[in-house]
């Protein structure tokens, strides 16, 4: 592979590895408070992305479309907390994984019936040209998803460093009772988590829906996986490590298929996660969960 | 084909006992799946890979080296073991969450590796396989299932795996070695799976990679869970609800799937610890029976 091919897939490798991380971002934030692997996450970003491409369909431009289906899948996620996983706060660790696991299969039925199976195609919204920079070429579609999602992040950032809300999102993942006897509302957090969640899980299912030019019911399943892959290699609960470690599996799988591994295209991930699980078993950016006696 | 299955034919839809047939394959994994994470509190989230590791293995030696269907299945349950084994050791220094992410990569993996290898027909799938299951078969292998689990969670083995599941911290310190226990959980556990593989292959007489993806070990999963963690009799009512649940709601014939999820919510909402999590029938069957004898001893009070 010489210089210009790989530069060229580097480039699009970091555009499928930061809608991976939009995704990842929402798992490991819920991860890092509630230690719940939410299941149904993939299922948002797929209903983000059908949300986005009806308001395509009716003619809104992608910025509004981006906007309304963040709106969309703020009020599923916050529902789906309020309904199918805070009776269960308190029980079991897996009680709330199974429940999101029905909510998985209830969303992806739901769109299944109300769309049927087949990919759908999104119609064009942004003029696509292709620019030539030094060796490489990059098309405006990767430079709206680049950023996009870097806007987003760094949002993110802020709202979780400089707000009184991020304020109490890190207390909560430090120590869920500690936070609560110190008068932080934790169910307004959890609740606010799992809406930061949707909300870039949103934008996510409407950049992909663009760049692949395909939406389907299953659609999160697959990449949902990879992206919580992605939050694990990073450091399951590390805003950092959920970006890292999706550009790192997006470009890795970029890569692992141009050299000639594309049958084992969905094995990529998840090999490297358990490589870097054997050799850092907290992920490269987490902290070394502590055993206590 | 057993003359049984040739009986039963005449009276009930044979749609009905290939559901059967199923409830009972998926019995048997769902017993594996039990030891592993109900008894010894190890999450898996890639039971289905060892399923289909005994699938494949049972039906590949059956095409190739044409030995008796018994010593095919009893093949492919050892070859899931070992793959029990194999994943076993490496995971065993991840806790929790994390060594059920790393049976989660384990398991899909395996699927894209069946995926492409020549000998598994790749996706095109694995055909003409002989038909060798029958409900006697997998029902007389249940109860076998049941009563080995039984004798084993009361076995001294059985009772470390449960001290491991309570606190691993405290187990070794009484002298418990987690690493083998565990290991030995996981290994017998699969050995269970693949036995259950190795009917399915002998039952469908096709194998298919995406049979055995992540949603059959999820699925898996809800059977142990919702049941009841860590009881035999509370992973049996899981698996049957579960697996029949759609056969009934067939009347709702396209919503069907979106109920059952509904269905997995709810039962968790209303029973977070499982169907009979926390209650210990052999108690509650012996309880009735005495009150129920010191009611004839003594009428008066």
């Amino acid at each position: 592979m010489d210089l210009q091919t790989l530069l060229q897939q580097m480039i699009n490798g970091i555009t499928l590895g930061s809608t991976y991380a939009l995704i990842a971002l929402g798992y490991t934030m819920v991860y890092g408070i509630i230690k719940l692997i939410n299941f149904a996450h993939g299922d948002v970003y797929m209903i983000g992305a059908f949300v986005g491409l009806a308001m395509v369909v009716m003619g809104a431009n992608i910025w509004l479309a981006i906007f309304v289906a963040m709106i969309a899948c703020l009020c599923v996620a916050v529902t789906i907390e309020r309904v199918a996983y805070r009776p269960l706060r308190g029980s079991i660790r897996l009680a709330p994984l199974i429940s999101s696991i029905g909510v998985s299969i209830f969303l992806q039925t739901l769109m299944t019936l109300m769309k049927g199976p087949q990919p759908v195609g999104f119609p064009k919204v942004i003029t696509n040209t292709i620019y030539t920079v030094g060796l490489v070429k990059i098309s405006t579609v990767q430079i709206v998803i680049l950023v996009v999602a870097a806007v987003l992040m760094i949002g993110l950032q802020l709202i979780i460093k400089r707000t009184k809300m991020g304020k109490a999102m890190r207390a909560t993942s430090e120590d869920l009772h500690t936070a609560s006897l110190m008068g932080i509302n934790v169910n307004a957090v959890i609740s606010f988590t799992f809406a930061l969640g949707a909300v870039l899980a949103a934008a996510g299912g409407v950049l992909v829906g663009m760049y692949f030019n395909s939406v389907f019911p299953l659609m999160g399943v697959m990449a949902g996986l990879k992206a919580f892959c992605a939050a694990v290699v990073g450091g399951i609960g590390s805003v950092p490590g959920a970006v890292l470690g999706g550009l790192f599996l997006g470009v890795a799988e970029v890569l692992g298929v141009a050299m000639g591994l594309g049958s084992y295209r969905d094995a990529i991930a998840f090999g490297l996660l358990i490589l870097v699980l054997l050799f850092r078993p907290s992920g490269l950016l987490g902290q070394p969960e502590q055993r206590k006696v | 084909m057993s003359m049984l299955d040739d009986f039963l034919r005449q009276f009930i839809n044979p749609y009905y006992i290939q559901v059967l047939m199923l409830l009972g394959i998926y019995l048997i994994a769902a017993l594996g799946l039990h030891l592993i994470t109900g008894v010894t509190g190890q999450l898996s989230f890639g039971h289905a890979a060892f399923m289909s590791v005994g699938a494949y293995g049972a039906a590949l030696i059956n095409l190739h080296l044409d030995l008796p269907f018994l010593i095919c299945l009893l093949a492919g349950g050892l070859l899931a073991a070992l793959a029990g084994v194999f994943v076993g050791f490496p995971s065993m220094r991840l806790a929790g969450d994390y060594l059920g992410i790393a049976t989660l990569g384990f398991g899909e993996i395996l699927r894209v590796v069946f995926m492409n290898l020549e000998i598994t027909g790749g996706a095109r799938g694995l055909a003409g396989i002989p038909r060798e299951t029958s409900l006697l078969t997998i029902y007389v292998l249940v109860i076998l299932t049941i009563f080995a689990l039984h004798r084993l969670q009361n076995s001294r083995f059985g009772r470390a795996l449960v001290a491991i599941r309570e606190d691993e911290i405290a187990a070794e310190c009484m002298g418990i070695k987690s690493l083998w226990y565990k290991v030995g959980a996981f290994a017998i556990g699969s050995f269970f799976a693949g036995i259950a593989g190795g009917l399915y292959a002998h039952l469908l007489q096709y194998l298919n990679p995406g049979d055995f993806g992540f949603a059959r070990s999820f699925e898996l999963l809800c059977f142990v869970v919702l049941g009841g963690l860590g009881s035999i009799p509370g992973t049996v009512l899981g698996t049957t609800i579960l697996t029949l649940a759609p056969e009934v709601l067939r009347f709702s014939s396209e919503y069907r799937m979106m109920m059952y999820g509904l269905l997995m919510v709810i039962m968790m909402i209303f029973r977070p610890r499982g169907l009979l999590g926390g209650v210990d029938l052999m108690r509650l069957v012996k309880r009735v029976l005495g009150s129920r004898r010191r009611g004839t001893a003594t009428p008066a009070g």
